[in-house]
């Protein structure tokens, strides 16, 4: 079999299964076109010679019953892997190597997947556009000097370019559907709650989520059939009836009612992007759904609440970095002076920017200003939802108001590179689930997605929808392998 | 609102991070550029409104109250910058 | 409600200043593993063993709250007599230290577990009431060891994520005297309820001292230092006494207090200034988005309240009904729930004949005094209850004198030995039988006839002779009682 990295996980599971593929030639295929793929920057770290070693193991005794068997995958560079170095993207965890795993990643290899090595992101999650990692910038294989996106933009652009079938990322404000959106790809942010989030390294706790990343929408079932299960170890974690979603995955969507949400129709925004969420109005249509027009008002104030919740929550949970029990310590003549050097030579700009944000809105004088008049605001978002979701079952969206952009393009204007996640964000305000998927492409044939949001725990519901709609957008992602020489 | 060199130091000590006059220059830049655009939520009243805090269906989850760590001091100091075996090991602390 | 006295009152030249105090009383919760986590809470154990990834805060490391931790902070609110908060929430309470690995405190701010409630405290002069504001939930934090390492402070977090009550007083305390009988009360509440051990030597129990003054009578509060984190009671009331005292100095010379956080030197026996004001902290409190508000249930508080044993108070009201014992008596025995526990067993072995005066004098005296001279605890007494009783029943049946049961008393110590068969093993039964007395006592007064004469011509101080020798042949086992009355008859 020729072209293993161009084939989709479930007809890797299937060859597998019908032991026309060992998982020792899938792995060494993903390997090889990783090794020649340097210049994408995908990876952080590597861990190829180990996924050899266990893919040859697995073939010693295959166990097929399992729901990934054999399958080697790259995951982001926010889970924690047992024995394997974690940086979060960042200089202060360098040295880090975690004693534990991830419940998500473990779930996954306790289905027989095989860890190919960690894929690059934003510092702590913190960006748009991949830019803001300490092990640098993330190529788009879709075109030379593009962003993938962020903060998942090593997991976009090794999906993208065949470096692994599949992958996981984490989604605090659109770090899954962004990324997705610019490479092409499909992304899924589940409910919050509906993925441990045991062992990722926290940017902001109330808002996020591990999701799966892939090419199609039938791969994207099967993943999150893996990753989401309860978990006593996080008090977030929900206990409810979990679907076997790509066993239960459906096109018929007939009658399915679809919100179309005036409110996302923002200034500026591309003719292309409004174009294209015409489009999908009539793809939709087409697939027997019914469309109808709602309204969310607060969704202009998503943003701003957000940029004042995430931070706080980041400003705390970045306080564990002190370079007292791991990860990078600078050299201080007392404590105070070490912790200072440490966190200013250790963090990078972006999350600097950030911590001092979020600490600045929790400051005494100024929480009720900031803090407690966006928990307010996030509020009135969900409720702008809540209300919504009495007349749809689902609303459908653009997933970013532009394609990708150049790298360095918004690097020094925080305020638009935040724009970026307009349409992202107030899902993770409302903890909703939503997935985007590749319909169209922009005038430089570059991918453009659509966002397809559910009710709280209807991943099921929503992937049913992307996967009816995926039949009939039949998008091709233009890849040239430019990067392979 | 502007957020000055003052307000800059004052939180750098709070997270920690050394700040030079030059960083918190163009800090004080950034910040105020986002604050601008956070200050639309002024627009609202949200006078009556509860505050959410999360957005979790759940309630919190009791766990029993049983001892199910052991002793894992080689891989907890593991990871440390500087140890010596039993302890972590930080610069002098000055009161 | 009487007042208490001596009043706490400082004096100079114009001006007569109250002071008044406030306890933030920290309690370790008893309890077999952490807050938010599972590891060992045992005290002692070799540095950062009881460690697990969550108490060293790793990254993606989540809390998860132990139930029977908030079951004891509910019993503690409800022997508190306080209301019981169905919602709480926790809270992060940010700052960096060395030994907080999160970079913050996970506590109860502004949702508190428990609400107000009341402490009686039995004063010399009567009772007083002593309001307390809140108990919350909190982690504890690790050691900081500035002293074994010239170059380095060295971190063992096996204390953090400890579970800890925080009781926050109102400042009704006015006194040293009250803030010791406060602490004892709120110790004893937390004894009774198992819900903290209250030791203090091990960390168990430590306060925060909160000391204003103000000219006697005026209604308005002063301003406030807070000494932190002191732990014993005689510290406290040094601290507080120390503290007091220059607070009154500073207003004599017209000068300001600053509200500040002070530490109590107990070498030097002086409280000083721990943070500058420039260097004020701002804990930036905001609710931790890793847990959700606690919510508990009518049901569940009801079912608490069940298990509730009988506390100080009540118990102290039946031993006055029930065992007839005074107030003060009453007080001693209460105070600690092994002593009460010890008392109530022995009583029960007396059985019907009992004689409360004597186990209440044995108990506090003879039993206090070799415990103490032991640095034991009741609940090691080399005396078990069931045989205290069994020699209380052996006096007051007139089996032994009071004087022969210390002797025997002191034997029971070896080994728990039982009185009754101490008697009989070594003789100590006190001869009762008239006809014997009579012809010990005819003897005697053969032997001594010349005295029996001078006795019976007036001098009668010679009584005491007789009885003397009586029991010296007897070898002090005659009941003294019939020798009295024998010796009269004869002579």
């Amino acid at each position: 079999m020729s072209n293993i990295t161009s084939q989709s996980l479930t007809s890797l599971v299937k060859n597998i299964k019908d032991k026309k593929l060992s998982s020792e030639e899938i792995t060494k295929s993903f390997v090889d076109r990783s090794e020649k793929s340097k210049e994408l920057n995908s990876y952080i770290t590597e861990d190829f010679s180990n996924a050899i070693e266990k893919a040859k193991k697995f073939d010693q005794s295959p166990n097929l019953d399992l729901k990934l068997p054999g399958i080697p995958m790259a995951v982001k560079d926010l889970f924690c892997t047992k024995n394997l170095r974690t940086t979060a993207g960042s200089k202060i965890l360098e040295n880090f190597i975690p004693t534990y795993e991830s419940t998500v990643t473990q779930n996954i290899w306790n289905e027989g997947a095989i860890l190919l090595g960690k894929l690059n992101c934003d510092e702590f999650a913190m960006g748009s556009s991949n830019e803001t990692s300490f092990y640098g910038n993330v190529q788009n294989p879709i075109d030379k000097d593009l962003v993938p996106g962020g903060s998942s933009g090593g997991s976009a652009s090794a999906v993208s370019g065949q470096l692994t079938p599949i992958t996981i990322g984490t989604d605090t404000g659109g770090s899954i559907r962004q990324p997705a959106s610019f490479t092409g790809t499909v992304g899924l942010k589940p409910t919050y709650g509906s993925c441990s989030r045991y062992g990722i390294v926290a940017f902001a706790s109330s808002l996020d989520q591990a999701g799966p990343m892939a090419q199609n929408v039938e791969d994207c079932a099967l993943l999150q059939e893996v990753i989401s299960t309860y978990d006593t170890k996080d008090s977030t974690s929900t206990e409810y009836k979990r679907n076997h979603y790509s066993k239960e995955l459906n096109k018929d969507i007939k009658g399915k009612k679809i919100g179309i949400p005036k409110e996302y129709r923002v200034d500026g925004m591309p003719k292309e992007i409004e174009e294209l969420w015409q489009k999908g109005i009539q793809y939709a249509k087409d697939c027997g759904a019914e469309i109808i027009d709602i309204s969310l008002p607060h969704t202009s104030y998503a943003l701003p609440t957000y940029y004042i919740v995430a931070p706080a929550e980041a400003s705390s949970n970045l306080a564990r970095y002190d370079g007292v029990k791991y990860g990078f310590r600078a050299k201080g003549e007392n404590l105070i002076d070490m912790y200072e050097k440490t966190r200013s030579e250790g963090f990078g700009a972006e999350v600097q920017r950030r911590i001092m944000i979020g600490t600045y809105v929790l400051s005494s004088g100024y929480y009720d200003a900031y803090y407690l008049k966006a928990q307010k605001v996030r509020k009135l978002i969900k409720n702008d939802f809540d209300e919504a979701y009495k007349k749809v079952d689902a609303i459908l969206t653009p997933s970013t108001p532009s394609s990708a952009f150049k790298i360095g393009e918004k690097k020094d204007d925080p305020v638009s590179m935040y724009l970026n996640d307009i349409f992202t964000v107030p899902v993770n305000l409302a903890g909703l689930p939503a997935m985007s998927i590749p319909a169209g492409h922009d005038a430089n044939g570059y991918p453009l997605g659509l966002q397809i949001i559910g009710k709280a725990f209807d991943e099921q519901g929503i992937l049913n929808i992307s996967y009816a709609m995926e039949d009939k957008i039949n998008f091709k992602n233009k890849i040239t392998d430019w990067w392979i020489k | 609102m502007s957020i000055d060199l003052k307000t800059i130091k004052h939180i750098s000590k709070l997270s920690r991070i050394s700040v030079d006059d030059q960083k918190a220059e163009k800090l004080a830049g950034d910040l105020n550029s986002i604050f601008e655009f956070i200050e639309k939520l002024n627009e609202l009243n949200t006078d009556n409104v509860v505050p959410l805090t999360s957005v979790a269906e759940t309630t919190l989850k009791l766990r029993s109250d049983e001892v199910q760590s052991e002793n894992i001091r080689d891989q907890i100091i593991k990871n440390s910058p500087e140890d010596n075996e039993d302890f972590f090991v930080v610069p002098k602390v000055v009161e | 409600m009487v007042k208490s006295n001596p009043e706490f009152l400082i004096e100079r030249k114009d001006n007569i200043y109250e002071v008044v105090i406030g306890l933030e009383v920290h309690a370790q919760v008893t309890s077999n593993s952490k807050l938010f986590s599972s590891s060992s809470t045992k005290f002692g154990a070799e540095p950062n063993t009881q460690v697990s990834l969550v108490d060293a805060a790793f990254p993606g490391m989540l809390p998860v709250i132990n139930e029977f931790c908030v079951k004891q902070a509910i019993k503690t609110g409800i022997g508190l007599r306080a209301e019981i908060n169905k919602r709480s929430v926790f809270d992060r309470k940010n700052y960096f230290y060395a030994d907080l690995p999160q970079g913050y405190q996970i506590s109860q701010f502004k949702y508190p577990i428990v609400g107000e409630g009341t402490v009686v405290l039995d004063m010399p002069d009567g009772q007083k009431e002593v309001g307390i504001e809140r108990l919350h939930l909190e982690q504890d934090a690790g050691k900081s060891i500035h002293d074994m390492d010239p170059q380095n402070t060295l971190v063992d977090l096996n204390r953090s994520g400890v579970a800890l009550m925080e009781i926050v007083s109102k400042p009704d305390l006015r006194t040293p005297d009250e803030v010791s009988a406060y602490i004892k009360k709120l110790r004893s509440i937390m004894r009774y309820l198992g819900t903290c051990d209250g030791n203090m030597q091990e960390g168990s129990l430590r306060a925060d001292v909160n000391v204003s003054v103000r000219l006697k009578d005026s209604k308005e509060l002063g301003t406030r230092c807070e000494i932190k984190n002191v732990n014993s009671i005689k510290f406290m009331q040094m601290a507080i006494n120390y503290e007091a005292n220059r607070q009154v100095d500073l207003i004599e010379e017209g000068k300001s207090i600053d509200q500040e956080t002070r530490l109590f030197d107990t070498k030097k026996n002086e409280t000083r200034s721990m943070r500058s004001k420039e260097d004020a902290h701002d804990y930036r409190y905001f609710p931790d988005p890793d847990l959700l508000p606690l919510e508990v249930t009518d049901e569940f508080v009801e079912k608490l309240k069940a298990d509730i044993p009988e506390l100080p108070d009540d118990k102290k009201k039946r031993f006055i009904d029930e065992f007839k014992v005074s107030a003060y008596e009453a007080t001693i025995l209460v105070s600690d729930i092994e002593t009460a526990k010890y008392f109530e067993e022995v009583v029960a072995k007396m059985g019907k004949n009992r004689d409360m005066k004597l186990a209440v004098n044995w108990i506090t005296g003879e039993l206090f005094a070799v415990l103490n001279n032991k640095n034991l605890e009741i609940s090691q007494s080399p005396i078990s209850a069931k045989n205290l009783a069994k020699l209380i029943n052996l006096i007051k049946n007139g089996t032994i004198s009071g004087k022969i049961a210390k002797t025997i008393f002191e034997l029971m110590m070896d080994g728990d030995k039982d009185p009754q068969i101490i008697v009989e093993e070594k003789g100590l039964k006190q001869q009762s039988d008239p006809k014997a007395l009579e012809a010990l006592i005819d003897k005697i007064i053969d032997d001594n006839r010349e005295k029996a004469i001078e006795y019976k011509n007036g001098k009668e101080k010679l009584f005491g002779f007789f009885v003397g020798q009586a029991m010296k042949v007897s070898g002090g086992k005659a009941n003294p009682q019939l020798i009295n009355e024998i010796l009269k008859k004869k002579l």
